[in-house]
């Protein structure tokens, strides 16, 4: 299958990518930014987005890589899945990212796809969003207007659609470093490579023996990841017991707005979510 | 609209400058341009993992990038496996452990495997089946496509099959489909 003809920009600054969609932007054009192009590029030869302009962000310097700033990381956008998975900085300190990112459909995609291009993709179903969610990560904007932060609460604003306005690029994401959290990213699929049919992003900080603290996210039960504050909320003082979390867990659907689809209908995803929830906060706290 | 753009691809060893269309994907490049028929193309929608290569060193899907990403980029395809005329270790044990019966995904199998080795040399099966669970095989069931992997990983020596490697197969200039 073969994409509708485009134009190809291959900016080298971001300064240059800003310039090069304005420009789009005052001339009407439809243009789109190819960062690792795993799911850019099957659309486009779907012909379900038909960009006259693609700025590729491949040749900017500086977008790719891990830094270590203290108190938090910061991952530049174009960071490929397959270093967020490996990377000993994240694995030390948000290991729920590198864990989720090592579920992201299968190696070769994750060797080209990149952390910032599926979180501004933001699908319902895919793997990243939750856990940048759970992370509370900040989202650093590069604009005409000059530099924006957003948090992680405000950037998911709808199915497909995040803040990141037009005319803005997606230039790296700071994350906390998180001590004494445990936390495991739970992704219920039926077949490999799948999207997630439900998944559920879990941290949980003990303390004198009960859950103290803990942030839920959930993947594909709505067209936005979500926390499940209720779940949450339940969670804080929670025993270190099966039952107990089960209990605090049956709350994971409150507030949700799951589809149904071929993988099965919302009532299903009510029910799965409680399940997966269980599993991963479990897994989290180490039990 | 859409000029063409000039890249600069070191493919199997041999750079290429060629004048490509931004809509051109990898694999129609490798396969219409460069003649490196080798790598085929399965699904041709990012799941089957056939059209699998090497970009500078990592397996990717040549059906999900684009020619001009590969701009002064290095890419390995299966027909640059073989050395000297002799299969690769990888390519021997597939043969010798049967792991193929039609061999559409092969191609695919054997880049994968490449790249999985690279980053894990000593995998376990487990570890085998999910490096691989971007392949499809609609034949064998896996069973020998993993059994060759851990072949390799675990060292066995199969020596020379005495299978031969047509050059022509292995030099895009001559193979070449302009």
């Amino acid at each position: 299958m073969i994409p509708s003809q485009f134009d190809y920009a291959a900016p080298t600054t971001v300064e240059e990518a800003l310039g090069l969609l304005a420009g789009a932007e005052s001339a009407g054009d439809d243009v789109k930014l190819l960062a690792g192009g795993q799911s850019l590029i099957p659309v486009m030869k779907l012909r379900m987005a038909d960009p006259s302009l693609v700025v590729d962000l491949g040749r900017i310097p500086g977008l790719s890589g891990i830094t270590d700033d203290g108190a938090s990381l910061t991952i530049g956008a174009m960071t490929p899945h397959h270093v967020v998975a490996t990377d000993p900085l994240v694995a030390a300190h948000v290991p729920l990212l590198a864990q989720a990112a090592a579920t992201v459909a299968d190696p070769q995609v994750r060797h080209r796809g990149t952390f910032g291009g599926a979180l501004v993709h933001a699908d319902p179903a895919g793997d990243m969003p939750a856990p940048a969610l759970a992370v509370e990560a900040v989202f650093n904007l590069a604009g005409p207007n000059g530099n924006r932060s957003v948090a992680a609460a405000d950037f998911f604003q709808g199915y497909f659609t995040t803040a990141v306005e037009e005319g803005e690029i997606l230039t790296s994401i700071t994350v906390p470093k998180y001590t004494g959290w445990g936390s495991h990213y739970g992704k219920f699929t039926r077949v490999a490579q799948q999207w997630s049919i439900v998944a559920v992003a879990a941290m949980v900080r003990v303390e004198g023996g009960v859950i103290a603290e803990a942030r839920v996210g959930l993947t594909n039960m709505a067209s936005t990841p979500l926390r499940a504050t209720s779940t949450e909320a339940a969670l804080a003082g929670c025993a270190l017991d099966a039952t107990a979390i089960a209990a605090a867990c049956a709350h994971a659907a409150e507030g949700t707005e799951p589809a149904s689809d071929l993988n099965g209908d919302a009532d299903y995803r009510r029910h799965l979510v409680t399940v997966v929830a269980k599993r991963a906060v479990m897994a989290a706290a180490g039990l | 609209m859409a000029s063409s753009t000039s890249i600069t691809v070191e493919v199997d060893g041999v750079s290429y400058t060629d004048d490509v269309e931004p809509r051109l994907l990898l694999v129609q490049y490798l396969r219409e341009r460069l003649g490196k028929t080798g790598t085929v193309i399965g699904c041709d929608t990012t799941n089957c993992g056939a059209c699998t290569v090497h970009l500078d060193g990592a397996s990717v899907k040549s059906c999900t990038m684009f020619a001009v990403q590969a701009d002064g980029h290095q890419v390995t395809t299966i027909e640059g496996m073989a050395q000297d005329g002799k299969l690769a270790p990888l390519q021997e044990a597939f043969h010798q452990c049967h792991a193929l019966q039609c061999g559409f995904c092969t191609p695919g199998m054997i880049m994968q495997s490449a790249s999985l080795l690279k980053e894990n040399p000593h995998p376990t099966e487990t570890e085998i089946r999910e490096g691989l669970e971007g392949n499809l095989c609609r034949c064998t069931g896996y069973q020998n496509i993993v059994a060759a992997v851990k072949s390799v990983a675990d060292g066995v020596e199969y020596g020379d099959s005495g299978l031969s490697v047509s050059e022509s197969l292995t030099d895009g200039e001559t193979a070449g489909v302009k």
